[in-house]
């Protein structure tokens, strides 16, 4: 039975230099880009790749689908926001408690959820999510409908100033970069190994004495924390948190991201939220139709590109990326 | 005796109906949740847009052919269920190989497909749809009014469910499926055309969605994201029922629909939340599920 697999998994190790080389051209690429494309789209891309980053960290590496991600990026904006705007704190701690709360409530949820396996475990998360969704709608704090606007930026650390769109977007690469490597020392830790050889041979990883469990619920709470630094960070550049994000449709979203890009690729991700992105930007005038094709960007892939864009090239070239 | 306690008996029994009604669709929804994974190991997730369907295909065959309630009670379900064989047969086939999970990755990506084609023709509100002529009306019981149509529902959805639940634990159709739930490559071995079983089961289980769709028409708006919150309920249904069980999954979805009207009455503002909140319960209590066996 083919699993959802990494596409590194057959080759032999070796093209060491290959990830460095992508990653050098990637940080060129967030480097030059604010020159000709519009920022804002841009701290959209690196906040949502982040997202698909962490996300990617649960499916990609410990082979857990998780269907309700959408529950620590937009909790975390919630609790960001509404620190930043009503308590009045800097921009870092109100990303900070924000991300706490992801943490918690990855804890939660993922102690819960990882009582069941594969299919299971992916009706549960969108469940637990839904269930929080609706937490959101009626919790006073949230504002409802218009959700929480016009939310401070202020100063980081109390010097740099982020409503200058270059600070801010200074900034939200730092934040980005900080992440993405993270994921980048998790994968390619012990633990990381452990992780994958969950993913491809559970019951096998048990009888070698490992506990599954922990194994599995560390990587649940390390995806929601990071899903959060990524919803904290997007509820400061839009200055907005709302209903949007919590719902099971940003959910989707960022499994589509992942997708395209490719399940278990280093630098997937990324490019599938770029594209994501970029998608949504450009064909918005077709309103509805938006939803259409994401639905046939979704089935096009499971049937024909299952290892994603990323996947599929470094199948081609023989080389992890 | 219940006014003693300070409970108003006809808001009690009324929300009690409303739950029974829910019960009946997500009975209904998990059942056929439950027949497609036993022989496609694929959780449905265009189950909710299939629903949403019925009912658009009994508020069309109205507005174009002008054919009544009762010709959409039957045509619906079967063109919704064709519609299903062909996205089985182009597409579900391809998977059987493969990780279960991309199953439900590509279901999810055929229901945006089909709610956001229709949310593009006929937007977000709600269309009305009336009850047939028959079956309007209401009936006094003593304690409280009943609406005909809303004891059609409850009716004709128990009918359906133990019928269905009756051809598979009783019949010789229903242990071919069983055998061929259990081991598929030994019930060819006996000369039967496995491959269209699992089509037509698809067909069947999409079809009782769509069926559900119908029912729901009257008493929901007609509109093209009925479903989509709808299907994630009925996933923490199935969770808490385990799929293991037809019976099971029938049991569960009356029983938590109850629970649900019963939860409006006494704490309304948890109604929305109380079914996912007994999911994690029955998860901490016992994982496998009510009716379900640890895999």
């Amino acid at each position: 039975m083919e699993r959802v697999v990494d596409p590194l998994i057959t080759l032999k190790r070796g093209g060491r230099w290959s990830e460095p080389a992508a990653f050098a051209v990637m940080i060129a690429f967030f480097a030059i880009a604010p020159a000709v494309v519009y920022p804002v789209f841009l701290m959209k891309v690196l906040c949502f790749a982040l997202f698909a980053c962490a996300f990617n960290l649960l499916i990609g590496y410990a082979g857990l689908l998780s269907f309700g991600h959408a529950l620590y990026f937009g909790w975390a904006a919630y609790v960001c926001a509404y620190a930043a705007k009503s308590w009045h704190l800097s921009p870092e701690l109100a990303i900070l408690i924000g991300t706490a709360l992801a943490a918690a409530l990855g804890l939660v949820a993922g102690a819960v959820a990882i009582r069941r396996q594969g299919i299971y475990f992916a009706m549960i998360t969108l469940a637990l999510a839904q269930m929080m969704y609706f937490f959101a709608v009626e919790a006073p704090f949230t504002g409802g409908e218009d959700g929480i606007q016009a939310v401070p930026r202020g100063f980081l650390f109390g010097v740099f100033n982020l409503s200058q769109q270059a600070t801010m977007y200074v900034f939200v690469f730092v934040v980005f970069l900080a992440g993405f490597l993270s994921i980048y020392r998790i994968i390619h830790s012990p633990f990381g190994e452990v992780l994958k050889a969950i993913r491809e041979n559970e019951p096998r990883a048990v009888s070698l004495g490992y506990k599954t469990d922990r194994y599995k619920l560390v990587a649940f709470v390390l995806s929601a924390t990071l899903a959060g630094v990524a919803g904290a960070t997007k509820a400061l550049v839009f200055q907005l948190a709302s209903l949007t994000d919590v719902h099971w449709s940003m959910s989707g979203e960022v499994v589509l991201m992942t997708l395209v890009g490719g399940l278990g690729t280093v630098f997937g991700p990324v490019i599938g939220a770029f594209i994501i992105v970029a998608m949504e930007n450009y064909l918005a005038e077709f309103g509805q139709w938006v939803t259409v094709i994401q639905g046939v960007v979704f089935v096009t892939c499971v049937l024909l590109f299952r290892r994603g864009i990323v996947g599929e090239l470094a199948n081609a070239l023989k080389i992890p990326l | 005796m219940l006014e003693a306690l300070g409970i108003s008996s006809p808001a009690l029994f009324g929300q009690l109906l409303i739950g029974l009604i829910n019960g009946s669709f997500y009975a209904l929804l998990s059942l056929g949740l439950a027949v497609i994974f036993g022989m496609l190991n694929i959780i449905n997730f265009t189950h909710g847009a299939q629903y949403m369907m019925g009912a658009f295909g009994a508020y069309l065959l109205l507005e174009h052919l002008h054919l009544g309630y009762w010709w959409a009670l039957f045509i619906a379900p079967i063109a919704v269920g064709l519609t299903g064989v062909v996205i089985e047969r182009l597409f579900l086939k391809q998977l059987y190989q493969l990780d279960h999970l991309y199953g439900l990755l590509l279901t999810f990506g055929i229901a945006l497909i089909i709610q956001g084609v229709f949310r593009n023709y006929y937007g977000s509100s709600g269309l009305p749809y009336r009850a047939p002529a028959e079956l309007q009306g209401v009936r006094n019981l003593g304690f409280m009014f009943l609406p005909n149509y809303r004891a059609w529902v409850i009716v004709v959805s128990l009918v359906v469910c133990l019928t269905t639940w009756f051809v598979i634990e009783r019949t010789r159709l229903g242990s071919y499926l069983r055998a061929a739930t259990e081991n598929p490559s030994l019930v060819r071995a006996f000369g039967i055309n496995v491959p269209r079983m699992i089509t037509l089961t698809y067909g069947f289980g999409v079809a009782l969605a769509a069926l559900a769709g119908v029912m729901a028409a009257p008493i929901y708006n007609v509109s093209p994201l009925m479903g989509a919150d709808l299907i994630i309920v009925v996933f923490a249904v199935v969770v808490i029922g385990g799929m293991g069980s037809i019976m099971g999954a029938i049991v569960t979805g009356f029983g938590l629909g109850v629970v649900e009207g019963l939860t409006k009455y006494f704490k309304p503002e948890a109604s929305d939340t109380v079914i996912f909140v007994i999911m994690v319960i029955v998860l901490l209590v016992r994982p496998a599920g009510l009716f379900g066996r640890r895999a």
